[in-house]
């Protein structure tokens, strides 16, 4: 395994999270799909949220995208109690969320789908049109800022990479002002070379200042990251350390529990031959 | 940042120019109407002289003036089967109000315009309330309206068609707008193929150069992907429904102007035709894919065989059998492209 050598930001008393979750739950029906659910997203710094298939992760996913309400406990942005409407008011406030379709339309050049729904325009009244040049050169310096250097905008985004697509939708988010990226379970699709490339971008946008949620089953991918690590599992809160409190044996442990930590830890081994 | 040290990714596809071309939507059907235009030139020598060109025009700009909202719908995911019959209904509506209220027909084609945008209106906003299929929803339209297109006309003037229009007050000033005829050196041409151009530059226009494009674009392609990012999928459904009646109601007044009666059985199966040319023209079938220019060459390629086969003397029953095959080739080369789009690395 990769050591890791950076410094850890500690919590200092008194600093606001941007995102906080205090003991929130869900109910659909009599289904419980999240309780009791606390967290914190910090400026520069990567929550990890563990948890296998049904943990809740889609469910805490939609509560902090605006999708769905949360039913008790607090939210909070930026130390605010918020309830947010809509996909658009949590976009509105900072909270940019990147799900696993990405959100992008395949057969869309690039350039389109990088401004698609916030599209700046030039000209007045009906001639009022798309201002194509900056579009396209945007997309393109910001895709180079993040890494990717695109031989050609207008190629229809389904013909990158997955891991570049995700990268153009992280780009995006942090192009459009996002102070709080959702990232749902970016390298979940991806091999060895493609989730190593996402996670750099993942690691770019927290140096860049945003604060970072990231969504994943994998324990390797959030520990070579993650600052906080939030465990779930059906639905409820089994564990919420930051990286100090914890080491990867340890998280990978409370994540696979039990039974399934044999066959899993000797998989593990197995793979890191 | 790593902005000094970009990633070189080796599997980025590099497009040549060629690729480029072969991605445009229109390529098959220029290709195509290339082969029909010369293929017809070797045949028919009436078809390549003036007024045969003339008469092909004019038989392209009556589907090409549905083809292209027709396309530009298609491209934002949606059918819409009551496109033919919704040309008579425009026609009928403001011949027998004009007629039944003795007023000036300008008043009958202004309540034309509005009722036939309603129509529009409701298949857009019951598609976007039922989440049901527009197949489904707009084949209740096409049914329904052409009931009500037969039921009316019979209950208003006794017969299946209207009662001529042509001694009232501004029937010369409609039929100048939208039925005339223009002699440009010797020979005539149907102001009907101005509005199909107008038609074709404006939808070009507005999917290629406005933010509403981007969007016909996004909610065909990704419906769940555009709301997301905040794109209002349901009004630009609505809006591109609301373009399919609008363009119905400029066809319907010709209809009606062309002559200054009409038959209120027109009009079925029509809707086939239009969506035949936007397909041939390069617009996907599912959507997200496409160009206003493209439905424009799929109806020339409609008006030349269908012409074509007239000057050619052959038995007219062939043009079926060519559409097909056209359709068929069409549906093909966009699949492929389809594939080679969405093909991820």
């Amino acid at each position: 395994m990769t050591q890791p050598t950076m410094t850890q930001p500690t919590d200092i008393a008194g600093r606001t999270p941007l995102v906080e979750l205090d003991d929130v739950s869900k109910y659909y029906g009599n289904i419980r799909a999240l309780e009791g659910v606390s967290l914190e997203v910090h400026a520069g710094e990567i929550t990890c949220v563990l948890g296998d298939n049904g943990a809740g992760k889609s469910t805490l996913i939609k509560i902090i995208a605006g999708l769905h309400r949360h039913d008790a406990g607090t939210f909070r942005i930026e130390g605010e109690d918020t309830r947010p409407q809509s996909p658009r008011e949590a976009l509105d406030r900072g909270i940019a969320t990147v799900y696993q379709d990405l959100a992008v339309v395949p057969l869309m050049p690039v350039w389109r789908n990088f401004f698609l729904g916030s599209e700046p325009r030039k000209g007045y009244g009906p001639f009022k049109r798309l201002d194509i040049d900056v579009m396209r050169r945007t997309t393109h310096a910001e895709l180079l800022r993040m890494g990717i250097d695109l031989r050609d905008v207008d190629q229809p985004i389904g013909t990158l990479s997955g891991g570049e697509r995700q990268c153009v939708a992280i780009a995006r988010a942090v192009h459009f002002g996002a102070k709080v990226l959702v990232l749902d379970e970016p390298t979940a699709a991806l091999g060895v070379k493609q989730s190593g490339m996402v996670l750099k971008y993942v690691a770019a946008a927290r140096d860049a200042g945003l604060g970072v949620v990231l969504i994943t089953h994998n324990p390797h991918h959030a520990y070579l990251v993650g600052n906080r690590f939030v465990l779930l599992k059906r639905g409820t809160m089994v564990g919420n350390h930051t990286r100090e409190e914890i080491t990867l044996d340890e998280l990978t442990r409370q994540m696979a529990g039990g039974n399934e930590l044999d066959d899993l830890r000797h998989e593990l081994e197995g793979r890191g031959a | 940042m790593t902005a000094t040290a970009p990633t070189a990714d080796e599997r980025l596809i590099r497009t040549s120019p060629l690729r480029r071309m072969l991605g445009r939507p229109e390529l098959g059907s220029v290709v195509g109407a290339l082969a029909v235009f010369l293929f017809f030139a070797l045949v028919a020598d009436s078809f390549v002289r003036a007024a045969g060109l003339s008469t092909v025009l004019y038989a392209a700009s009556t589907i090409g003036i549905m083809a292209v909202p027709v396309a530009l719908l298609m491209i934002g995911g949606e059918f819409d089967l009551s496109a033919g019959v919704m040309v008579t209904s425009s026609a009928l509506i403001s011949s027998m109000f004009s007629y039944q209220m003795t007023a000036n027909v300008w008043v009958g084609v202004a309540v034309s315009l509005l009722v036939t945008l309603a129509i529009g209106f409701f298949n857009g906003f019951m598609l976007t309330r039922t989440r049901l299929p527009s197949f489904i929803i707009t084949l209740g339209t096409f049914l329904m309206l052409t009931g009500m297109n037969l039921g009316f006309t019979k209950l208003i003037s006794g017969t299946v068609s209207t009662k001529t229009i042509a001694d009232m007050e501004g029937f010369a000033s409609a039929k100048a707008l939208f039925a005339s005829v223009l002699t440009v050196g010797g020979v005539d041409f149907k102001v009907t193929i101005l509005w199909w151009l107008g038609l074709v530059a404006l939808a070009s226009w507005i999917l290629l150069r406005t933010r509403v494009g981007n969007w016909i674009f996004a909610v065909g392609g990704g419906k769940e992907a555009a709301r997301a990012v905040g794109v209002p999928v349901d009004a630009t459904k609505i809006g591109l429904y609301m373009g399919v009646s609008f363009a119905a109601w400029i066809a319907g007044q010709h209809l009606l102007f062309s002559f200054d009666a009409v038959q209120s059985g027109e009009g079925v199966g029509k809707e086939l035709t239009y969506i035949i040319a936007a397909v041939i023209g390069g617009c996907l079938i599912t959507g997200g894919y496409g160009s206003a220019i493209g439905s424009a060459v799929g109806a020339l390629i409609f008006g030349m065989t269908d012409k074509g086969i007239v000057f050619a003397e052959w038995n007219p029953d062939w043009f079926k059998f060519f559409l097909g095959a056209m359709l068929l080739l069409a549906t093909l080369l966009n699949a492929w492209v389809r594939k080679r789009a969405e093909a991820t690395a």
